[in-house]
């Protein structure tokens, strides 16, 4: 339990920190428009980095597994429906059934 | 307090919080395997409450990890909030304390719904998406905790794909233009690189500088 509590009270101070950096330091200025146009396009290389890292990767090494699989499926799904809801479902079921041949 | 807006986040997110239910039960079944009790795993989502930084710091435990390397983790995955901040900075209102309170209500969903695309943010629409949110992550961590013993091996169910599934569904929903493809596809390309030769963490946070080169090149 002791090495529990340091790791949970570790990451939320560190997330309570990170969260708050921004919006602290910045004050209510508006920032320069280049600036705002890199914060625009964020997010959607963040976000691509994320899906590489949680469905081609297992710890160091690059990794193709049934989640791979899953996520396409979930994705293509959610491309042509934009339910999220059914975007993981989609995801779990098909990751399942496919470890389960 | 504009409860108009509040309720407007809430409705949209609701499904991102439905979402959110598979992805944080999946965390309370790995969180136990990892060591961690009960309470220990509820607390986790209530006070952290930020999935792929608890799904980083629970990897490392349960690989024997040491609690410092599991913060560090949790740290570096947590960075992207801080562009993120930055960005939503100019639409927070109030002193320190209160902007640092509010800055807590951003997580990826809440915050790419609630971005005008002109650079502007809209508050209580972030507060109300994310509200939805953390109700279900910590209702949803609960019944991982205590459910998980009926379900048994996660994996075998699907659930680890369930979290990179919802990022694949705020990437499509956050590309909207061939610009942010391209920056989607650099990030990704980024990431890819580096995953073999960096810490956890580090790919993702590197692979940020993805969009100061989709500027350049325009």
């Amino acid at each position: 339990m002791s090495s529990s509590a340091a790791v949970i009270g570790g990451c939320a101070a560190v997330t309570f920190a990170i969260k708050a950096a921004g919006p602290v330091a910045l004050g209510g200025r508006q920032l320069p428009l280049a600036a705002q146009q890199i914060l625009g396009l964020l997010a959607p290389g963040l976000l691509a980095a994320l899906v590489v890292v949680s469905t081609l990767a297992d710890g160091k090494h690059w990794a193709v597994g049934a989640e791979t699989a899953g996520v396409a499926v979930a994705g293509l799904v959610y491309w042509r429906s934009r339910s999220i809801v059914a975007c993981v479902v989609i995801a779990a079921v098909a990751t399942a059934v496919l470890r389960a041949l | 307090m504009d409860r108009a807006k509040f309720r407007a986040g809430f409705r949209d997110a609701t499904p991102f919080g439905v979402a959110g239910l598979l992805v944080s039960g999946s965390f309370g079944v790995v969180a136990i395997d990892a060591g961690f009790s009960p309470l220990a795993a509820i607390v986790m989502s209530a006070i952290v409450f930020a999935g792929s930084a608890q799904f980083a710091a629970i990897s490392i435990i349960a690989g024997g990890g040491a609690p410092s390397a599991a913060i560090i983790a949790a740290a570096l995955m947590n960075s992207r909030f801080l562009p993120m901040g930055i960005a939503l900075a100019p639409s927070l209102p109030g002193g320190a304390l209160r902007r640092a309170l509010q800055g807590q209500a951003v997580v990826d969903s809440s915050w790419a719904m609630s971005s005008n695309g002109d650079g502007t943010f809209d508050r209580w629409y972030l507060f109300g998406a994310t509200a939805v949110q953390y109700v279900t992550w910590v209702l949803g961590t609960a019944a991982g905790v205590f459910g998980g013993d009926l379900i048994g091996d996660p994996e075998k169910l699907g659930l680890d794909a369930v979290f990179p599934a919802f990022f694949v569904a705020l990437l499509i929903t956050e590309v909207k233009d061939g610009r942010m493809f391209g920056v989607a596809a650099l990030g990704a390309v980024i990431a890819f690189a580096l995953v073999p030769i960096a810490p956890a963490g580090v790919p993702v946070l590197v692979a940020s500088l993805a969009a100061l080169i989709g500027l350049i090149r325009r």
